[in-house]
């Protein structure tokens, strides 16, 4: 009784700290003030100038289009490295498909940043936005198929090629169909990842292109208007919405059938 | 010319040989079974004629002609996996069409196959059903079905019944025996359960360590064992440690350190002085304590230890003057009858000297 009531308190106590600034965000960009300082009175307001900010929204064109370029390309790459890991048991061959996932962001994104401009001779933009975002995409993908693949039973695929069907066959008739849910929660992941990313965005954006995050933050640099609050919202129940679509594909969940 | 030839295959993994050097010919339209205890190579001589595994030497024939180079996709072999392996993102029908698809099947035919088989596996109201959906015997059913669908000229069993409960695997024991007979496809079937094995094959070859012992008809393995491993493997047997006394016409006559003599059938070319064992199965040793008994040429005095009522039959274990234990059988024909004999009962064993055999080493 009296250890579940500290257990109680203490999750609560968390969740508090988790959510409530979150719920405060949320809040005040309906708020009908300049400031985020105390509440006025309900206004659709922000969401209105945040409509015809034009920096705003070309920001969220470009955000949109790096996660949806990169997640398909990483869900393709990530796939095929997720089934390379689970056929070769090649520990080289995890160590380098995870690196990525496990390397702090600030060194990842310097690394990529030296590739780009001293190896690759690349212009910084889109193009190399796109491409970093995959680089540390495709670990996280790769991990989710992986995991769907360890749960099925291996003879499966002996019995597809003992039934008459070529290698090819048997991806496309029972590897594929059975691994979907994972690559498709992987592709999801991916996106999410790709479409709040900052640090690495940073540093390979170059100066023409920005990002919703690289926007947010110059912005907060002068004033913390509740435009801000406002687009923070919309970026959260985007988000949101791809956690939902994505646990609803993990690996779990389909399981049972197997 | 045999269907399916084994030809001096071995196969090796590191320093371990799974498969030693074994030959086998497997004839058209038999029921052929590999029974040893796990690790004995049977599994992988199935993989390695379904194409999932190549030997390091010999060769296997189908038809006469080398698998080597064909994958597992052009084998016409099939197997029935031990977890079954049905695709659970497809129905039954689905699952069982499968073959066909692959093997571009036209659509009317197709369903024709598929209507049969269904038939044949009385499958006919799940075919819509999904894996997740059905009782081991069905998805058992499943597997057999999807195996048989297209007729392959072999079908590979990897113990298919050992998922089972022991009253369901009886009945599928049943069911594959009429399968086989109504299909003619040959049948080679992977077991460690001896029971099962001798009743459903036509032959059977016991392995050891990668070699086979013997390759034999139920009832000659059962009678008949070449050696003290297959004796032993199949079914339950006395053994007593003995010496050839005397390999004379009509019977061998042998010493039993501590027993004294037994009349044994007699065995060809054997020299005197041989060292080996007698063995003789628990069914034909008979245990009492009247004159029936005590008329056999062989006949011991002993003590009961122990007896475990099965039922059927009530298995006696008799410690005898040199302290072997012999195990006899007694049928419970009469209604009722647990016990003849306690524990501690002073009794009389023997057996007829036509009975049990001499198994040189």
């Amino acid at each position: 009784m009296r250890r579940g009531f500290w257990l109680w308190a203490a999750s609560l106590g968390a969740y508090t700290f988790l959510y409530v600034p979150l719920f405060i965000v949320i809040i005040y960009s309906f708020n009908d003030s300049r400031l985020n300082a105390e509440w006025v009175g309900f206004t659709w307001h922000w969401y209105d100038v945040l409509l015809h900010d034009n920096d705003m929204l070309a920001a969220m064109g470009n955000s949109l289009f790096i996660a949806l370029v990169s997640s398909l390309a990483a869900t393709v790459l990530g796939t095929m490295a997720g089934i390379a890991m689970h056929r070769y048991k090649m520990k080289a061959l995890t160590f380098m498909v995870l690196t990525p996932v496990a390397m702090p962001e600030i060194l990842l994104g310097v690394s990529l940043l030296l590739f780009f401009i001293q190896v690759l001779n690349l212009t910084l933009g889109l193009v190399s936005i796109i491409l970093a975002h995959i680089t540390f995409s495709i670990g996280f993908v790769a991990v989710i198929v992986r995991a769907r693949l360890a749960g099925i039973d291996e003879s499966i695929f002996e019995a597809a090629r003992d039934l008459g069907a070529s290698p090819w066959e048997t991806f496309r008739y029972v590897t594929f169909p059975l691994i979907l849910p994972g690559v498709v929660a992987g592709g999801l992941m991916a996106f999410t990842l790709s479409i709040d990313d900052f640090v690495i965005t940073f540093f390979t954006a170059g100066v023409g292109v920005a990002t919703l995050p690289l926007r947010v933050y110059s912005m907060i640099k002068i004033a913390v208007t509740p435009e801000v609050n406002a687009v923070s919202t919309l970026l959260m129940l985007l988000t949101l919405t791809m956690i939902v679509l994505a646990s609803k594909f993990s690996p779990d969940v389909l399981r049972g059938k197997t | 010319m045999a269907l399916l030839e084994i030809r001096n295959v071995t196969r090796r993994f590191g320093d371990f040989v799974a498969v030693d050097n074994i030959s086998l010919s497997i004839e058209a339209g038999e029921f052929f079974t590999l029974l040893g205890p796990s690790g004995c190579g049977k599994t992988t001589i199935l993989r390695m004629i379904a194409g999932f595994d190549l030997p390091d030497a010999g060769q296997i024939l189908l038809d006469g002609k080398d698998l080597a180079d064909t994958p597992p996709e052009q084998r016409p072999v099939r197997t029935v996996f031990q977890s079954y392996a049905l695709f659970p993102h497809m129905t039954v029908a689905q699952n069982i069409s499968f073959p066909l698809k692959m093997a571009r099947i036209p659509g009317s035919d197709a369903a024709r196959m598929l209507r049969e088989t269904l038939d044949l596996v009385h499958l006919t109201d799940k075919s819509d059903a999904y894996p997740h959906e059905l009782s081991g015997g069905q998805k058992q059913r499943v597997a057999l079905a999807r195996g048989l669908v297209n007729r392959p000229r072999v079908l590979l069993l990897d113990e298919p019944l050992g998922a089972l409960d022991a009253k369901l695997r009886e009945e599928m024991q049943l069911e594959l025996i009429n399968l086989q007979r109504e299909v003619g496809v040959t049948f080679v079937f992977v077991t460690h359960a001896q029971v099962e094995a001798l009743a459903l094959s036509h032959r059977i070859a016991v392995m050891r360590d990668g070699r086979a012992e013997q390759v034999d008809e139920p009832s000659k393995l059962y009678s008949f064992p070449q050696n003290r491993f297959v004796a032993d493997f199949i079914g339950h047997i006395n053994m007593l440690e003995a010496q050839v006394l005397e390999p004379a016409h009509g019977h061998l006559r042998l010493a039993v350190a501590g027993l004294g003599e037994i009349l044994a059938p007699p065995l060809h070319g054997i020299a005197i002085g041989s060292k080996g064992t007698f063995a003789i199965r628990p069914e034909q040793v008979r245990i009492g304590v009247h004159d029936e008994v005590q008329e056999l040429k062989n006949h011991f005095l002993g003590t009961v230890l122990h007896f475990l009522y099965r039922g059927d039959v009530t298995v006696y274990k008799v410690s005898l003057a040199n302290g072997a234990v012999i195990e006899a059988l007694l049928p419970n024909a009469a209604q009722g009858r647990a016990e003849l004999f306690k524990v501690g009962d002073t009794v009389c064993v023997g057996w007829r000297h036509e009975s049990g055999m001499f198994l040189h080493e």
